[in-house]
């Protein structure tokens, strides 16, 4: 997992010609017309555009819970559009962490549960889920709430154990959709400079769907989507938050 | 792998208590239901065995009349008399012991207390044909049985009830009417399988009993005992020529008397209760199944309502056989935590139950596994449908779904 200042040759993502047909014939919708697209390892990239514009449909193929209709999509050099759906959930499980607008925790169920939750399904034993847990949880600043369940915390913690568990598994990419979308601004700034502090020092690579030009700030790469097409992508090089 | 599916059931089931309650609450009374009314069966079919065998196992019992019950119509047929009993006891092989009983009622009287009570008039062949061991005293001497002298052995309620745990041999108490000397007490039988208390009795010699109280010779009832090298079917078949002859039945007709193998008695019983045992366990089963049912119906509730729950877990990586593991693992400890609370449940009741129907507690291993089993079978059974389907949700729109 290379930093940003030592970007590999080659991209950690890369679609070629991709293409998203939903329905068939007369009520076909095609929602991506063959995106061209190369992520390098390490980079924090923003995606941004209007609804429809076919930026969630190509994160759910990033995400690997989606797959192209046409095109060709490489996770580190290896063929994704190709694999069945144990085995997308397998990649996810090893390389992927998700972090939602609506947080998506399950409910009644601790900080500390909610966290480990991927570590279950690697089968890690009771002590690493726990230990690795709260170091996840002190990560994000909530290491004294691990036993609170999310109607007991407030949005912006909830945010941030969702991030904690998407990192808890030590991902090589984070994707998150709308991150701050239900959040206010003091909270939004909090979590992006929270994804700004992974990306940096963790070499975590960052895809994020957003609306607001001021998350978007944070990203070094910002991608603008319209009409199922990468319409132009933007560097950043004054990254961070705006001046108010 | 099942390690961790089992911890993630276990949470669910913890996190919803009340609807997982509910859920096994068909399962918790189909099991209990089943446990139960096997076990009180099978309760009830032991107490009537027991029963049976305390009458004695190689008994035939000799009355007058056709079947049980006196027949309808025609002239009532003759008691036997005490020749008859002689015959038996002389002609037949295979017979250990013949015991004429002549019965009557009377008022038994002790120092101001009184007991109406069966008076039973027999000889000591009567305690060879069943064992009854005494508790206190002694049995008729042949000049007592010779004589008909009023000696008199009473059974335990009619010993309670008048000595109240005091003294009885060697006092005297009135009877009928008449005194007569106790010189023994019977040991406890408890209930007859046919309703009637068996120690609520007063024994006294046949003689005296003809004399003072039927005022005939007459013999309702005799009890013969088999040899165990016999079979009784062989002897039962020459005592029915030998009595046929003796009351010049002639060819053709039917008998005027029955007897009645104590063995066929016990095996007809044994099959009744038997049959009912099984009636009211199917009736009890439909209750499991129903229940199943019940959790199937609550888990694809739950698979809904969980939709997003299943969006998550897909999305960080679990693969469809793991959700399906999941649910299937919730539905399979829901069941058989339902199994095991209608075990304790069945248990407690056979023991509140069992002494009201004058049976003793039993414990049945094998229903008690069975119905486990089958509790268990049907969480893997009504479990599948669901796990199956919240296993092939699509993890998009599953996040998606509201």
């Amino acid at each position: 997992m290379g930093k940003a200042d030592n970007v590999a040759a080659d991209p950690i993502i890369s679609l070629r010609g991709v293409t998203k047909t939903y329905g068939e014939g007369a009520t076909a919708f095609q929602a991506l017309k063959g995106v061209d697209l190369d992520i390098q390892a390490g980079d924090f990239v923003a995606v941004m555009g209007p609804s429809g514009s076919g930026k969630s449909t190509t994160m759910n193929i990033l995400g690997c819970l989606d797959v192209p209709t046409e095109g060709t999509f490489l996770f580190r050099g290896h063929h994704v559009e190709a694999l069945d759906r144990d085995q997308r959930a397998l990649l996810r499980r090893r390389y992927l962490g998700f972090v939602f607008q609506g947080f998506n925790l399950l409910s009644r169920t601790s900080a500390l549960e909610n966290v480990e939750l991927p570590l279950l399904y690697r089968g890690e034993d009771r002590k690493a889920r726990h230990d690795q847990g709260m170091a996840a949880l002190d990560k994000v600043g909530l290491a004294e709430w691990w036993d609170h369940t999310p109607a007991e915390l407030s949005g912006g913690q909830q945010q941030r154990v969702a991030i904690a568990r998407a990192i808890v598994t030590e991902p090589a990419v984070l994707l998150a959709d709308e991150p701050t979308g239900n959040l206010d601004s003091e909270r939004s700034i909090e979590i992006m400079e929270l994804l700004t502090d992974l990306n940096k020092n963790s070499g975590i690579t960052v895809l994020m769907v957003t609306h607001e030009p001021d998350m978007a700030a944070f990203a070094h790469t910002v991608v603008h989507f319209k009409d199922g097409l990468v319409e132009r992508i933007e560097a950043n090089h004054r990254q961070g938050a705006p001046v108010a | 792998m099942i390690g961790t599916t089992f911890v993630l059931a276990i949470r669910s089931i913890r996190r919803h208590i009340l609807r997982s309650f509910l859920t096994i609450l068909g399962i918790v009374i189909g099991v209990a239901a089943v446990v139960t009314m096997v076990t009180l069966g099978k309760a009830t079919t032991a107490a009537v065995q027991k029963q049976i065998a305390a009458l004695g196992t190689n008994v035939l019992q000799i009355r007058p009349g056709q079947g049980f019950g006196r027949g309808g119509g025609g002239p009532r047929p003759p008691d036997f008399k005490p020749e008859d009993v002689e015959a038996i006891q002389h002609q037949i092989t295979g017979v250990t012991a013949v015991a004429p009983q002549a019965q009557s009622t009377g008022t038994a009287i002790y120092e101001g207390s009184n007991w109406s009570t069966t008076i039973n008039g027999t000889t000591n062949a009567y305690f060879q044909v069943q064992p009854w061991p005494m508790q206190q005293g002694r049995t008729f001497t042949p000049m007592e049985e010779a004589a008909g002298k009023a000696a008199c052995i009473i059974g335990s309620t009619v010993y309670s009830n008048l000595y109240r745990g005091g003294r009885a041999v060697g006092t005297r108490m009135r009877i009928g009417g008449i005194s007569c000397d106790v010189i023994g007490v019977l040991s406890t039988r408890g209930q007859q399988g046919f309703g009637g208390d068996q120690d609520d009795v007063v024994i006294m010699p046949i003689k005296a009993v003809q004399r003072r109280f039927t005022g005939t010779r007459d013999i309702r009832l005799i009890l013969v005992g088999v040899d165990d090298d016999y079979s009784t079917s062989t002897v039962q078949a020459s005592i029915e020529d030998l009595l046929r002859e003796r009351r010049n039945i002639t060819a053709g007709k039917d008998d005027d008397f029955n007897i009645f193998d104590t063995k066929q008695i016990s095996d007809a019983l044994t099959q009744s209760t038997s049959l009912l045992t099984g009636i009211v366990a199917a009736v009890a089963a439909i209750s499991l199944v129903v229940g199943g049912i019940g959790i199937m119906n609550i888990m694809l509730v739950s698979v809904t309502e969980r939709t997003r729950e299943i969006g998550i877990r897909l999305a960080i990586g679990a693969v469809a056989r793991e959700v399906l593991m999941q649910f299937l693992v919730e539905s399979i400890v829901l069941s058989m935590l339902g199994g095991v609370v209608g075990l304790v449940i069945a248990q407690i009741a056979v023991i509140v139950i069992a002494p009201l129907m004058q049976v003793d507690y039993l414990f049945d291993p094998q229903i008690n596994f069975v119905a486990f089993a089958i509790s268990a079978l049907i969480g893997v059974v009504f479990g599948y449908f669901p796990a199956q389907r919240a296993a092939a949700l699509n993890p998009i729109d599953a996040l998606r779904h509201e």
